[in-house]
Parts: structure tokens; C-alpha cells; sequence
């Protein structure tokens, strides 16, 4: 298969230095959309049909041209590439941070350009330390070099671009929250409309993209977009970096086309479920996403595929349950988790979810009682989507409504014994 | 009060947004970095100097999890607590830690030398468990790897 993310990765992980990049091919997409006119640049991605891959699937072309453009636009305009990478069992963008770093500055370059932005900002988790040091690294050789900075190669398009290190919460890559966040406030959401494409960073139009999707970008504009539907094996163009973690023989990170099934990630590529454990379930794209199971193997990873089946690409990286973990601890920590980085601003959100994680808690201690699963069922229709400020709490209740599902009876396992059949 | 180099390291990156707020963040790491956790006293000086109410900056520090509003011991040692670490052998970690420090999580060691916290998820899945020990990560912890990385903090 042709590498593309990880095309300038070494086998070492130490990113390529500028002058190195360059000549393995890196900035020439740079070189090459100048000479295009923003517009033109927009509508290759468009064409392209990459989506999003932190998690939401947005088409990105279709995201940047609801920015108002125009000699009448709010100026400053802003990018910010989100690289705050907390979805628990995600592990991908911090290869990309730290393996190609000049990568991403290329295409943030290119997204700046398609959307006039002038001031970029890359928000990281400040637990990615080497990641930080690298990208800092980079972007002072990217300036050197000429691509950031005023009149970028001798255009009349200039960039700033700067790194801001998070304070941590998962609230951050949340697309308003982490514009609140940059701001130096708490990162609680924003209502939209209006939306940060209009009215984002300071007021001021603003796109925020993952690292992965922004990563894509210098590949499309050098290949064209027919080149890039290609690469995959289903509708959703592109490969994609799939992650599997969990019990099983190889966890790890791969490059593979977009629509690779979860067999074929977990079986050929993760080696199959460690010696002599079962495979009971997967969640395929992070721990805000629905569990599937055995009867799931044969879905493609793609947006359209995991919807089908009732779950979501997410960020493509899985986390695998095996028979010797209990699903009712492991849904526990997942809503300790996301009631902890709640950010309290909506009710449904901060209730709800603390409420839930009392009540996995007092049946995997052997307390639950038998209307305690009606209990978790109100709980994840109160956190529906439509019921909160934005999409935290409606994902945190995905593997806990998807769990009652599937593995209801050892939930009521536990409210019988008043006991965990694991312990 | 702000020490110069404090006061530079801020005011080099207030040149990099529109707004002195949006530094906060930034400003509380620069001085935490220094003296390992946040005071009221450098709370004050901060918001001072950003023009902000030290009670609109302390919302801002409480909020985050890497702000230390509390002093820490001279190393912080944040052990992941999500999913997949979790699954592969959180609670062994904590139970070996906790029991070679005497200490539980949240608290520092009598001799002020190590801070025990948890930390979510660290994206390092395909390594799990893992930690951090102030700045540098470690992976596939097991009981004696545990070991020689506190003998090696002093």
C-alpha cells in the first residue's frame, strides 16, 4: 500500500529537519497552491472528499468555505490545528506530532492559504512533551526556510504560526472549548450559532481541524483528489492511522486504507486476542463510541460503515475487550472519566454523568440494586444528543447505553451476587 | 513578586495573541515551571499583570488539570488512569506505587520528594500501563520498571 501520513516517517521516529524534508518532497505543495488561487484550493479538497478525522467526520472543503472571504472580511482570521489528543485509547495524532511535525505545518500552510487566515496556532496537550519540542523546532526551521512568517516564498500570502500548550481537559478538543481555552478562560463550549467559521478565536472567523486531517492536506494538493479516493477501500477517500489497544498479541498503530475491517486490524495486523483470552467486544473509535461485537467483525472502519453497525469511526483508534475484563468495570472507567472532565457547564452533563458513575461503581462493588439499569438507561437518554451544550455527555453514554446492550446480563450478574464475577 | 526572567517569558508571549487574558495559561506554566506549583501570591502577581481579578484567574487554574494550585513534591509522578491502561494493569500500578511511597494518590511524600497524581488517558495505548514522571513518559510499566524509575528521581 502507498504511505502517505507516515510517508516521511523514520524508522527511528526523529522527524526529518527542513532542508531533509524538502528534499524528500515536503513544502512542494506549498510552492504549488500559491500559484492557485485560494478558491481553487478549497474546491481540490472539496473534491477530495476528506472528512474529519478527529472524530466528527465533517467534510473539511465544505467546513473552510462557510469562512467569509472577501476584501470586506473580519480580519485577523484564525486556523488552529486541534493536537489536544485526550479521547482515552487514542494514540494517533502523537505520531504524526512527533514523527512529522513539518507535515503538519505544511498543511496547516495550505488550509491558512485556502481560507486567508493569518495567525495559526497549534493547541497540544502539555503532556506531549517531545511532540512540543519538535514542533518548536520545526516551525523555527519552517521560518528560516522561508514558508511562515511575511510573504511567504516571495507570495503575498503571510503566516504566523504559534504553539500553545494546553493547561489539560478533554473539554479542549472540543472545537469551542478550545477556542475558550486559546483565549485563556475556562474551556467550557460555546452556543452555535453563530458557528467559529464566522465567528470563532477573538471573534474573528476561525477553522479548527484535527492533526490527521490537516496532515492529508499536502498530499491532496500534490496528487490531486482522484489520486487521494483512491487510496481507499470504501466511499470515505484516503487511508486512515487505525490504533488498536487492549489484550491483544501486537497492540499498535498502522496506515492502512480508509474501509480496512475490524478483522482484518485486529487479526492481521494487532495478531488475534493474547493466548487463551476471548474476544467479547470493541469500541471502535475511542471511548466515546458505542461497543460492537463479534457479530461486528466484518465492518469496514469508515464513517458510513461503523454508523451501520450502530457505532462511529471516531478516531479510528479501538480499544478490545476481552472475557477476563468485566465490561461493568470498564464502562466505569470510562464515566469516571468523562464525569471527571465534564466541565460542568450544562446540567444533564455534570449530573448525569456523575450519577452514572455512583451507580457502576455501587454495582461493581457488589451494592447494585435491580432498578439501577433503568437508572443508567434514563441517564443516557437524558444525555442525548439535543439535551446538552455540546457533544461530551452524548458520547459518554455510547458504550455505557451500548454495553447495557450487550452485556446486560453481566451487569444483572453483578446486582444478584451483589458481587463481580470477575473479582 | 515576578522574578524578571518571569516577567520576559510572559511578556514574549503576550506578543503572540490580541488579548492579555489569553496568556493565563501560558503565564501560571511559566511560573509554575519555576516554582513547581502556583501560590495565591503568584496568583495575584499573574492577574495583575494580565488585568484580570485573581478570582477570574483562579477559575481559570482550578480548571486545568496540569495547574498545580497546591505545592508538589520535587517530582510529580502522574500515573494514567483511562481505558486502556486500565484493562492492561492500572490498578497493579497504583498498588505497587502507592505502597512503595506510603503515600495514596493526591498526596506527597513526608520528605517532599515525590507527588502522586493520576492523569488521563497519555496516548501512548499500545504501550499501556504507562506515567509520567515530570517530564518524561514511561511505557509498559511492570513492578520493577517502577522501580528503577524512582531510584533513578532524587
Amino acid at each position: 500500500m502507498e504511505k502517505v501520513l507516515t510517508r516521511y516517517i523514520q524508522p527511528d521516529g526523529v522527524p526529518l529537519d527542513a532542508r531533509a524534508y524538502e528534499r524528500a518532497g515536503g513544502y512542494e505543495s506549498v510552492r504549488k497552491a500559491l500559484r492557485m488561487a485560494p478558491k481553487d484550493v478549497t474546491e481540490t479538497v472539496k473534491q477530495s472528499n476528506l472528512r474529519g478525522r478527529g472524530g466528527a467526520g465533517f467534510p473539511t472543503g465544505m467546513k473552510w468555505s462557510f469562512v467569509p472571504t472577501g476584501p470586506n472580511a473580519p480580519r485577523p482570521k484564525y486556523l488552529c490545528a486541534n493536537a489536544d489528543e485526550m479521547e482515552p485509547g487514542t494514540f494517533k495524532d502523537r505520531l504524526l506530532l512527533e514523527s512529522a511535525p513539518h507535515q503538519l505545518i505544511e498543511g496547516m500552510i495550505l488550509a491558512a492559504y485556502a481560507i486567508a487566515a493569518d495567525v495559526a496556532y497549534i493547541f497540544i496537550r502539555g503532556e506531549y512533551i517531545l511532540a512540543i519540542e519538535r514542533l518548536q523546532k520545526a516551525l523555527a526551521e519552517a521560518y528560516e526556510a522561508g514558508y511562515l512568517g511575511k510573504n511567504i516564498q516571495g507570495s503575498a500570502f503571510s503566516l504566523e504560526m504559534y504553539v500553545h500548550a494546553s493547561g489539560g481537559r478533554y473539554m479542549c478538543g472540543e472545537e469551542t472549548g478550545l477556542l475558550n481555552a486559546l483565549e485563556g478562560k475556562r474551556a467550557n463550549p460555546r452556543t452555535k450559532p453563530p458557528f467559529p467559521q464566522v465567528s470563532g478565536l477573538f471573534g474573528k472567523p476561525t477553522i479548527v481541524q484535527n492533526v490527521e486531517t490537516l496532515s492529508n492536506l499536502p498530499h491532496i494538493i500534490n496528487n490531486g483528489p482522484e489520486w487521494f479516493k483512491k487510496l481507499s477501500k470504501s466511499e470515505d477517500s484516503g487511508t486512515k492511522l487505525y490504533g488498536v489497544s487492549g489484550k491483544v498479541k501486537q497492540p499498535g498503530l498502522w496506515e492502512l486504507p480508509m474501509g480496512t475491517t475490524i478483522r482484518e486490524l485486529l487479526e492481521e495486523h494487532a495478531g488475534g486476542m493474547r493466548e487463551g483470552l476471548a474476544f467479547r467486544g470493541v469500541l471502535p473509535g475511542g471511548a466515546s463510541t458505542d461497543f460492537l461485537t463479534a457479530e461486528h467483525l466484518d465492518v469496514k472502519m469508515d464513517f458510513g460503515g461503523v454508523q451501520k453497525a450502530g457505532s462511529r469511526l471516531g478516531t479510528g483508534t479501538m480499544i478490545v475487550l476481552d472475557d477476563r475484563t468485566c465490561p461493568v468495570g470498564m464502562v466505569r472507567n470510562l464515566e469516571h472519566f468523562f464525569a471527571q472532565e465534564s466541565c460542568g457547564w450544562c446540567t444533564p452533563c455534570w449530573s448525569g454523568l456523575s450519577w452514572s458513575e455512583q451507580l457502576l461503581t455501587s454495582i461493581e462493588e457488589g451494592r447494585g440494586k435491580p432498578d439501577d439499569l433503568e437508572k443508567l438507561e434514563f441517564i443516557c437518554k437524558f444525555c442525548a444528543p439535543g439535551n446538552t451544550f455540546c457533544a461530551l455527555a452524548p458520547g459518554a453514554v455510547e458504550p455505557l447505553q451500548s454495553a447495557l446492550k450487550y452485556f446486560r446480563e453481566d451487569f444483572g450478574r453483578h446486582i444478584q451476587a451483589q458481587h463481580c464475577p470477575w473479582r | 513578586m515576578l522574578s524578571a526572567e518571569e516577567r520576559h517569558e510572559i511578556e514574549e508571549e503576550l506578543k503572540r495573541y490580541p488579548s492579555k487574558r489569553a496568556v493565563s495559561i501560558d503565564a501560571m506554566k511559566i511560573v509554575q515551571r519555576r516554582r513547581g506549583w502556583v501560590s495565591d501570591e503568584a496568583l495575584r502577581d499573574i492577574a495583575e499583570l494580565l488585568e484580570i481579578s485573581a478570582d477570574d484567574l483562579d477559575s481559570v487554574a482550578t480548571f486545568y488539570n496540569l495547574i498545580f494550585r497546591k505545592p508538589v513534591g520535587r517530582h510529580v509522578i502522574m500515573v494514567c488512569d483511562s481505558v486502556s491502561c486500565w484493562i492492561m494493569g492500572y490498578d497493579r500500578v497504583r498498588e505497587h506505587l502507592t505502597k512503595r511511597l506510603g503515600i495514596n494518590m493526591g498526596e506527597t511524600t513526608p520528605d517532599g520528594r515525590f507527588t502522586l497524581l493520576p492523569i488521563v488517558c497519555l496516548g501512548t495505548c499500545d504501550h499501556a500501563p504507562a506515567m509520567m514522571v515530570d517530564q518524561q513518559l514511561h511505557r509498559d510499566l511492570d513492578a520493577e520498571k517502577i522501580d528503577k524509575i524512582l531510584e533513578q528521581c532524587s
